[in-house]
């Protein structure tokens, strides 16, 4: 079981609570698409993804940031059993989904640069530290049921 | 791999213009960041006597490796050349495991983010995600080849005295 210190509780609770999910889950996802394009292989039934203007603009893309962006919403509610929490959604993401794990680890770094932007300075080496701990191990969580 | 398209070298310079001036700043909350999120990379750095994130010797590696960035933007049309002697110095003398060169990759991003919000566009991060790869790969180059160096040591002549 992962251990969290006080400290990463509070500033892992302290970024979700300042969190507009509307605002950077439509940036974390289609920065991912645009980043990392070989992502976009899982999304062909969303329109056009050609470049990253289309992406942008894309309502799909967007619908889909704010969906996934809750999706850590879990964790934060289970902190101390994010395997547990993860389980079903691992299953979905491997069997009917048959998503490579490799890429949540890329959408892992898309979140954080999306909020390192809206924090600005306030996204000090040890919150960064902290939030990246939370997403790894949601990451891992995550591959979790692949086999 | 992908290669750099000419968009993405002429992306990557016109934002490197933009954000030079700041490059020890950046360098340094890069280096600090690597050390506190990722400590494993502290191994490396085992001769400081001030390990901390904003130790005097971290800062001026910041500083050191944005030099190196930049130098690397004058050389982006030729990177395998460019880089070669600083290929050699992690592959032969500092002995980097080329994972790390990710993780400072990712720092130096995060500070981007951090510093330049708004020219940090999704375009300006994909070509410079990719110019990284290409620095780092680049940096990896010298790996697994044979040490130049012990070739010529080996077999060095003494010069005759009189």
């Amino acid at each position: 079981m992962v251990q969290w210190s006080e400290s990463e509780r509070t500033i892992i609770n302290g970024i979700f609570s300042h969190l507009d999910y509307d605002d950077l889950g439509p940036k974390a996802f289609s920065r991912c698409l645009i980043v990392y394009p070989w992502t976009q292989r899982y999304f062909s039934s969303f329109g056009n993804l050609h470049n990253a203007e289309a992406i942008m603009g894309n309502a799909n893309v967007a619908a889909h940031g704010i969906k996934v962006l809750h999706g850590l919403d879990l964790g934060l509610k289970h902190m101390d059993d994010i395997m547990g929490a993860y389980a079903e959604l691992s299953s979905l993401h491997s069997e009917k989904l048959h998503v490579d794990p490799d890429n949540f680890k890329l959408l892992s770094d898309c979140i954080t640069i999306v909020v390192a932007a809206k924090l600005g300075k306030a996204f000090t080496p040890e919150t960064q530290a902290a939030f990246h701990k939370f997403l790894a191990v949601v990451v891992s969580a995550l591959g979790k049921q692949y086999h | 791999m992908t290669t750099l398209t000419a968009k993405d070298k002429q992306t990557v310079k016109a934002f490197w213009a933009k954000v030079s001036g700041k490059s020890e700043d950046i360098g340094a909350s890069a280096v600090a960041r690597m050390l506190v999120v990722y400590p494993q990379t502290k191994t490396y750095f085992s001769h400081w006597q001030d390990q901390s994130p904003n130790s005097p010797a971290a800062r001026k590696h910041g500083k050191t490796v944005m030099m190196g960035v930049g130098d690397a933007v004058t050389k982006i049309d030729d990177l395998k050349e460019g880089l070669k002697e600083l290929s050699q110095l992690h592959a032969f003398t500092l002995r980097v495991d080329p994972a790390n060169f990710k993780i400072l990759s990712h720092n130096i991003l995060v500070v981007m983010a951090v510093m330049f919000p708004t020219d940090f566009t999704p375009e300006v991060h994909v070509s410079l995600d990719k110019f990284l790869a290409a620095v780092s790969l680049a940096l990896a180059e010298k790996q697994g080849q044979e040490d130049p160096g012990v070739g010529v040591n080996l077999f060095r002549v003494t010069p005759a005295r009189n």
